[in-house]
């Protein structure tokens, strides 16, 4: 936890992940080439941080000497990391940022089987908000309107209403059996 | 349409999550589709999340199978579904580095870039630039330019951004957009706004000037953006720490205006600003603290960590400007958030007063299990620091400390926790059974062979002094038995210390070392058969020469005199004493008589400092028949700090001469020096023997010449000499601004200040683990007594610190600590004098009106005990 000086940088975000309630891994970004290279330790870190932030609804961890802020939402979990002297407060715009946009463009539903039906909508999300580990945009609603992207919801709505039934149950099934 | 794909993948058995089980190879199948005409939207639009899906999993694909994948998607910028094109840019950026000829898709992203759609034109630019190389940059320079200047803030974002990611590629090229960087600085946009500020300070960031140009023309005019501000407090921040302006700097007071910043983001950068400036005094914290002081009452999270991970660091440094945030502080050590609870723990503790310890340390101690190691580290950093300001509050932290010793942990973690009480049991005598007990217990199942043999280590030099010492043999045995090769062989030599110094214990360590002869590794077994025979010789001398009190030379100057021997063959047997000392004190480990099987210890031995002065003197042809490098003193400045020439001095003493090396610098930018020496006069019967010039002085290039001395052989008390010294040179003036300097010079000449030699230059320190051992050693053959008075001095701490610095001696069994409260105290030193005869000082000190000092010096030559009591008296 030493405080070397921040190097004046855009370079923010070192990484942005999505779990889902077992700790798998739905989307993530690694933006710092040096940080965990392998996809093995990439995967090990989001293992120790789901273990470590699953529990406690906490909203910032310090782990593996990176700073952390995170989100819940029904069975998803939201990760933006930045170094461990980076302003958290520019880390939870982002995050912010992404839960928000997520929020309008799957009109409320942020759950699993949501962002899965969603997912080109998501990785679209992803990218306007950061490039290269720059902030390219944190305003939710500009990166909607930039997204422009229509929910699949719209077109089958019957569909959807009957999948967010099972999906829910589904959801239901698996937390009873994780218990 | 889609549903009916996901219908039918759960069909399949996939579970709830539609790309759970997908295979690779048959998602590549379905790419062919993107063949297809008419394209369908819809169904290309799956396939390619899929795809980047797959790749987002950590899928691997071959070169072949990416480009075919590749190629085929190139074919979907035929159609104009706004959601299919920009899964197409994305599907480019995922696979720029795995496909080959992605330059393929450079004109159609050209297309969109400059094209009608708005929505396009951002996300291609940045795809573009992704498969973009130096070559291709020029061709699509003029659209950058173009694009950084746009009126629609996300094209004109994107392309800042962009060209900050191609900086570290061409910065040349990147570098002739400065100019339409800097109008879209003034945009109204507040991300262009940050993004240009960004990609200016990239492009400048080492034209000091030029910062500071752009700081002072956005402080005076303000942005929007608080990113940017954020950014702009850091730049500020950056040069005034390389320029050392002083906090009457506009930059400073930028800095503190930004605490009026209407948002938190800003706020709390500048705030964390301050308190990481360097020498900030308290008057200038305090704003920064009251800030955050109210931060620790908000809603956020967040932002209360923030807070009071700032707080912390401020601790540190300024105690008392926290102690105003107590209360706050207080309210968060029930925080949900543990991180906030620990970090507000650790910074009361700091700031607290002693009789909140017991309350803190209970309160912590209900949820340490439940913090990351990270915080473990701090809590118990905080305790080791704690230890040091209340000394009688170690009972509660050892208590503590052996309950974190038990629970689960990583290394660091554990590490942290065994330095705090090896560094408790070494400030408090009192606190070192009970230390030494839960270390014991901690071997019995430690995984760690670095702190397993530490610990050995540790009960070897401090059990066998211990009223029972007979108790910690068991607990070493049990290593013997049970752990890996580094950790018997430090157990080795923790018996064998126990054996030397306990006469009882002799018979049972033998039969242990018995049993060790037979250990299946080579160290061990050579170690045990070592120690086996020193022990079976019960004399005290060979104890303490190689079992107490290990080796002092320099590991690398060893290896280097050992290679050298075997290079040159010769009848002599190799002589220990032309080996040069270690100069710093020996740490613990490296006092092993024979190195721990240190590969499994990551630090190398990095050279020392007086190693790369022995490199460097062996260099200079004149210095090579000196022998070894016995010791090389501190730099002495031989010049007023601001004064036209800048010489320090740095003693080399070798066995029978001193080499002083004058360090110069010329701070005159109109003139050259040349066959720079220094002069010197000696006082006493010291004789100059040669100069070797520094031939040529620059302005501001440091260079070194040298002086030879041969100390006096027929009277070897004379240690003590005064040298007077006088620059001399050649001056040849030249140009301040190109350097260039006149045909002719004139010799000058430049008075410095003396420079004295004395007692403390021929004697180096030595480390002596066992005083008392090496006090029987050495023996009492040339042992000397004398009582001094100090009438000038006042305290026993002074006294101490005097007398080492005088002789230049280490202090050993921690006898320059001087307890609280006490009228008397024994002072042990340790040293070799020049030419390899160990000295040791034993001053017993009373405090009366001034401080009177007996001094017994022992060593194995007359000479040179008493060369130290005649330069005490």
């Amino acid at each position: 936890m030493d405080s070397v000086a921040l190097e004046p940088s855009l370079y923010t975000v070192k990484a942005i992940f999505i779990l889902d309630n077992d700790g798998n891994r739905l989307l993530s970004k690694y933006y710092d080439a040096e940080l965990y290279p392998s996809m093995k330790e990439q995967k090990n870190f989001e293992k120790n941080v789901f273990n470590k932030t699953q529990k406690a609804d906490n909203e910032i961890a310090f782990l593996e000497g990176l700073t952390i802020v995170y989100k819940s939402s029904i069975d998803l979990f939201f990760y933006v990391v930045g170094s461990a002297q980076e302003n958290e407060l520019m880390l939870m715009a982002v995050l912010n940022c992404l839960f928000e946009s997520l929020s309008q463009i799957l009109r409320k539903n942020v759950e699993r089987r949501c962002v899965l039906d969603n997912l080109d909508g998501v990785f679209l999300v992803v990218d306007e908000i950061i490039d290269g580990g720059v902030i390219l945009e944190s305003d939710p609603q500009q990166v909607v309107e930039k997204v422009n992207y229509k929910c699949v919801s719209e077109q089958a709505f019957g569909f959807v209403l009957f999948d967010y039934i099972t999906g829910n149950m589904e959801g239901q099934g698996q937390k009873s059996q994780l218990l | 349409m889609i549903k009916k794909f996901d219908k039918k993948d759960e069909e399949a058995g996939s579970g709830s999550n539609p790309f759970q089980h997908l295979e690779k190879s048959a998602v590549l199948q379905e790419a062919r589709i993107f063949n297809e005409t008419p394209i369908n939207p819809r169904r290309c639009l799956h396939i390619l999340t899929k795809i980047i899906y797959l790749l987002n999993q950590g899928e691997h694909f071959g070169t072949t199978e990416a480009t075919e994948a590749f190629f085929a998607m190139t074919r979907l910028f035929q159609s104009n579904d706004q959601t299919l094109r920009r899964m197409c840019y994305l599907t480019i950026k995922e696979m720029a580095n795995i496909s080959e000829d992605v330059i393929i898709v450079t004109s159609s992203l050209t297309k969109d870039m400059t094209g009608k759609e708005d929505v396009y034109r951002g996300p291609a630019i940045r795809a573009l630039c992704r498969i973009t190389d130096t070559t291709m940059l020029q061709a699509i320079e003029r659209y950058m330019k173009q694009a950084i200047v746009d009126k629609v803030p996300s094209v004109s974002s994107s392309a800042l951004v962009s060209s900050l990611h191609m900086v570290k590629m061409s910065y040349d090229v990147v570098k002739r957009w400065v100019n339409e960087a800097q109008e879209a600085a003034s945009s109204d946009n507040i991300m262009v706004q940050y993004h240009a500020l960004g990609l200016l300070y990239h492009l400048r960031k080492n034209d000091r000037l030029a910062v500071s140009k752009m700081l002072n023309k956005f402080t005076k005019s303000g942005l929007k953006s608080p990113f940017a501000y954020c950014m702009l407090i850091r730049i500020a921040s950056k040069l005034l720490e390389e320029t050392e302006g002083g906090h009457d700097s506009p930059l400073f007071d930028f800095i503190e205006s930004c605490l009026r910043n209407k948002h938190e983001m800003v706020v709390y950068e500048a705030a964390s600003a301050i308190v990481h400036m360097p020498n900030c005094t308290a008057r200038e914290l305090a704003p920064a603290v009251s800030v955050l002081q109210l931060f620790c009452s908000s809603p956020k999270a967040a932002l209360r960590y923030a807070a009071v991970r700032t707080l912390n660091k401020v601790a540190m440094k300024h105690p008392s400007a926290v102690t105003a945030c107590n209360l706050d502080l207080e309210n968060l050590i029930t925080d949900s958030n543990r991180s906030i609870a620990t970090l507000a723990i650790t910074t009361l503790l700091k700031t607290g007063s002693e009789s909140s310890v017991d309350r803190l340390m209970k309160q912590i101690s209900s949820f340490v299990s439940e913090i990351s190691d990270e915080f473990k580290v701090v809590v118990v950093q905080a305790i080791s620091a704690l230890c040091q300001k209340y000394p009688r509050k170690h009972s509660v932290m050892m208590n503590f400390l052996s309950n974190m010793l038990r629970d689960d942990g990583g290394f660091e973690y554990k590490r942290a926790i065994v330095d705090c009480i090896i560094s408790i049991i070494e400030d408090n005598p009192e606190s070192k059974e009970t230390g030494l007990a839960h270390l014991c217990e901690f071997i019995e199942d430690c995984e760690h062979t670095v702190l397993a043999t530490k610990i050995l280590h540790l009960l070897g030099k401090e059990g066998p002094r211990t009223p029972s010492p007979s108790k910690y043999i068991r607990f070493i045995f049990n290593r013997v038995v049970l752990e890996s090769e580094a950790v018997r062989a430090a157990a080795v030599s923790a018996l064998a210390k126990f054996g030397a110094q306990n006469d009882d214990l002799l018979p049972s360590v033998l039969v242990l070392m018995q049993r060790c002869m037979m250990d299946s590794d080579d160290e061990v077994r050579d170690r045990a058969t070592f120690y086996m025979n020193v022990l079976q010789q019960k004399q005290k001398a060979l104890n303490a020469a190689y079992i107490f009190n290990g080796l002092s030379v320099s590991i690398p100057g060893l290896e280097k005199s050992l290679h050298q021997y075997t290079l040159e063959p010769s009848e002599k047997p190799f002589d220990m004493k032309t080996v040069p000392l270690a100069t710093a004190p020996i740490t613990e480990q490296k006092t092993e008589i024979a190195p721990v099987a240190t590969s499994k210890l990551p630090e190398k031995l990095a050279p020392s400092r007086q190693d790369i002065y022995q490199e460097q003197l062996a260099a200079i042809p004149e210095f090579q028949a000196l022998g070894p490098l016995f010791k090389s003193s501190e730099p002495v400045q031989l010049t007023e700090a601001e004064t036209e020439y800048v010489v320090r001095c740095i003693k080399h003493t070798f066995v029978g001469h001193m080499v002083f090396q004058f360090d110069c610098t010329n701070t005159l930018n109109d003139q050259l020096l040349q066959r720079v020496l220094v002069q010197m006069e000696p006082s006493e019967a010291y004789e100059v023997v040669q100069h070797v010039a520094a031939q040529s002085l620059p302005y501001s290039q440091p260079g070194s010449c040298y002086t030879l001395v041969r100390l006096p052989e027929d009277d070897p008390t004379a240690v003590s000499c005064t040298f007077s010294c006088a620059m001399k040179y050649l001056v040849r003036d030249c140009d301040p601004n190109t350097g260039e300097p006149d045909d002719d010079g004139y010799d000058d000449e430049y008075v410095l200040e003396d420079l004295e030699v004395t007692v403390a230059d021929h004697i180096q320190k030595v480390l002596k683990p066992n005083f008392s051992a090496a006090w029987e050693e050495v023996g009492d053959e040339f042992e000397k007594e004398e009582t001094f008075a100090l009438a000038s001095v006042r305290t026993l701490d002074e006294a101490v610190g005097n007398i080492i610095s005088f002789l230049g001696m280490q202090p050993c069994e921690r006898s320059d600590k001087v307890p609280e409260n006490k009228n008397s105290h024994i002072l042990f030193l340790a040293g070799v004098f020049r030419g390899g005869h160990d000295v040791l000082v034993r001053a017993r000190l009373a405090l009366a009106d001034g401080v009177t000092m007996q001094v017994t010096v022992r060593s194995v030559d007359e000479n040179v005990v008493d060369v130290i009591l005649a330069s005490v008296g």
